[in-house]
This record gives C-alpha cells, structure tokens and sequence, in this order.
C-alpha cells in the first residue's frame, strides 16, 4: 500500500519529466502497473495545486496540469533552507581546520587523526 | 514595596549580567543538560519577574496583596491612582501581551515552516528504512524534522558518500537525539525570546548558546555509539548538523560551534553533586518570583 505521499511524489516526478502540461488520464496511462483510480489521482492533483507545486490549466477538458517550478528549483529552495558545502572528505577537513585557532587546530588534529 | 523592588532587581539581573556570565562560562559545555535546564529557568523566571515588578508596582495603591488589589482595580475601591503607578500598570499589561504574542506568532510560523519543508521533502526525497530519507543532493546535510505526529531524518547523498559507516551511525544517532528529546521546543522558546527583545544584548547570545547546548546534548547521545574521535571526524566533515530553517549562522559561526563541539568531548563531564546543584539553582530562580507574587495572596486568604 503507497501512501499518500509517496503517490504525490511519483505523480509529481511524472508532472516535472514531462515538457507539455499532463491530463489526469496521461498520468493513470503513465502508471499502469498501479492500476489507479481517477479519483485518486484527481485527488492528488487537487492536493499539489493546492500545495503550489502544479498548476491547472482551466482552458481546457480535460484540465491539464503542469509544474509549478522545476525539480531542480525546488531543490534548491530545499538546500538553501538546510546547510550546504564541498562534498570533497579531505578538503573540507582541510577548510575546517584552517578555520580555527591553532590551539583549538591541535586538538582536533589529535582527534581527527586517531 | 518591597516586592516590586526585590522582583525589578530580579528581573534587571536575569536580563543582562547572569545570562552574560553563564554565556561567558565554560561549564555548560561539561554539562549541556544542567545548562540548557538553568538557560530556560532564567528566561521564564527573567519573564516572570519583569512582569511582576511593574505589575505590583502598579497595584501597589489598590492593596497589599495581587488578588486583592484586582479585586479593587475593578470594583473601584480607590478613586485616585499615581501616573507612575498607571505607567506601570500599563507596562505589565504590554509587556506580558506582547511576549505571549511573540511566543505564539513565533509557534505559528516555525509550524508554517517546518510543514512547507516537509512538503518539499515528500516530493524530493526517497525512503530509507528507520524513518530516514533520503534527498538527492551532492551537499552533506543531515537533520531532523521534528513533527507532532511522525519525525523525519533527512540525509543527503553527498552526506553518504563523504562519510564512513560509523560516522554516519553517529550523525544519525545525533538527529534522533534531536527528534526523542524534542529540541525544537526549547528552541522556538528562545527563538521567540530574541524576537520579543531584539534589542536586549544577550538575547542573541542566549539563543545561539542554547542552540549549541542542544547540538552537544544530541552529541553526548551519539557518543553512546560510537567513539569520540569517529564523532569528532563527523562533525567536522558536516560542519554543523543543524537544520534550523529560520536561524541564519554565517559561515565562520558553524565552523566555531563545531570545533567548539570537538574540542569540549576531551572535557571532563561535571560531577553529579555539581549538575545537581546547578538544577538546584534553576529551581529557586523559578520560586523566587514566584514566591514574590504568591505569598501576600496567600496571607490575605489566609487571615
């Protein structure tokens, strides 16, 4: 049994691959090995509209949806609320070392280096 | 009028040389428990008393005792008050409004923050067993999510790859500490404390200091697990484990709480008596005004 929120997730993965608008239908078609309700996924989509991670198009029927900023932005918006830095193990230590007193350098070269 | 002049040097003294002095002390660090227990006996009893102060004061005309005076305030029992005593009166009444005002303003938005993120987090991370997920970032963050009903630790994959097994054990530990011993309550406390005095100098101290006394108590939890030194390794390479969203720590601040976060694990922990005392103290903080404010109450009933 997904949850709720792993349902969002996927449809929402779907809504982001794709470069045209998705129907309802598109993403049920997308997912067949779910066998999906439209309800469901209408209900979902009602869900991240009201999140403001899609956007519905009214103009047409079926309503189309696509995404409100791309996977890539969000991320962003994600790592710029949390900390970031180099992912490089040696050189970071390195910074954080460099950073520091001397006093407070030996210390933690001693017990960085055990 | 002795009550409003004990409670006004109370609330003068909790609002600037103790908080400094105990930001100033090394001890916290041996001891973050006893601290982070003293940290928040001072902002409530500092509260407390600044309130009482101006409030008994301002009542002073209309008896000896709270409860009674009240009573008067609004029955009309004297008909001529001071303007000192109404300024007071006045104060008490802004002041209290405006700290609960600030404390639930400041609820309401960390709880409007942390859903957002969790939103986010849904949509751009997958599960990982033990209520871990995972986002795909090549930056190493790690932090918890604390929520009312479920509590999520986020990692990223820069984090897995940049550490060893035992130090990721260590980073995880830490983030549960975060999450069993709801940290984000005391935080939003002293967040909500520096929102309502911005201008009171130690406010800012009191909340990073209480930030860091949290950090090294989910620290001490990790250190169950794993050894000092792989701890050391994984504060380093992570910087800092924190994923406060709304407190903004420039570079050079993370890099300092963390090597501070280091180097207090060759601290030698404070002994038990110690710890107690010191628990023991953020008790009589508390009884203090307290006792200031209730004891003519219950003389009155009493007679």
């Amino acid at each position: 049994m997904l949850t709720l929120g792993e349902l969002e997730r996927s449809v929402m993965e779907l809504i982001w691959a794709s470069d045209h608008s998705l129907s309802a239908y598109d993403i049920i078609e997308a997912m067949p090995e779910r066998k999906l309700a439209s309800t469901t996924i209408l209900t979902v989509l009602s869900r991240l509209e009201n999140k403001g991670f899609v956007v519905r198009e009214r103009t047409s029927r079926p309503h189309l949806y696509r995404a409100e900023g791309s996977r890539e932005e969000h991320m962003a918006d994600l790592m710029h609320e949390v900390l970031g830095g180099a992912s490089d193990r040696a050189a970071v230590l390195e910074r954080f070392v460099g950073q520091v007193s001397p006093d407070e350098a030996a210390i933690l070269r001693r017990l960085l280096s055990s | 009028m002795s009550a409003p002049i004990a409670l006004g040097v109370l609330a003068i003294a909790l609002a600037w040389p103790v908080p400094l002095l105990l930001a100033r002390s090394a001890w916290p660090r041996r001891s973050p428990a006893a601290a982070l227990v003293l940290w928040q006996a001072i902002a409530v009893a500092g509260g407390l008393s600044m309130i009482g102060a101006l409030l008994t004061f301002g009542l002073a005309p209309f008896g000896t005792d709270l409860l009674s005076a009240v009573v008067n305030l609004f029955t009309g029992g004297v008909q001529r008050i001071e303007s000192a005593n109404a300024i007071a009166l006045c104060g008490a009444v802004l002041l209290a409004g405006h700290l609960l005002l600030n404390l639930v303003t400041t609820i309401v938005r960390a709880e409007r923050q942390r859903r957002r993120h969790a939103q986010l987090v849904t949509l751009l991370s997958s599960p990982l067993d033990g209520g871990t997920r995972l986002i795909d970032s090549p930056a190493p963050v790690a932090y918890c999510l604390p929520g009312a009903l479920s509590t999520v630790t986020v990692v990223s994959a820069g984090l897995i790859a940049l550490l060893e097994d035992d130090e990721m054990h260590a980073v995880i530990e830490h983030e549960k500490a975060h999450a069993t011993q709801r940290h984000d309550i005391v935080l939003v406390l002293f967040r909500a404390w520096y929102a309502s005095l911005p201008w009171f100098p130690i406010a800012f101290r009191a909340q990073r200091e209480v930030g860091m006394l949290i950090e090294m108590l989910a620290d001490d939890r990790a250190r169950r697990v794993v050894d000092d030194t792989v701890l050391a390794r994984a504060i380093a390479l992570v910087g800092s484990g924190r994923g406060e969203t709304s407190v903004e720590w420039g570079e050079a601040a993370t890099v300092r709480e963390a090597s501070s976060r280091i180097v207090r694990l060759e601290a030698v922990p404070l002994p038990r008596i110690a710890e107690s005392g010191i628990v023991a103290i953020a008790v009589l903080l508390l009884a203090i005004p307290t006792v200031l404010l209730l004891t003519p109450v219950v003389a009155a009933l009493a007679q």
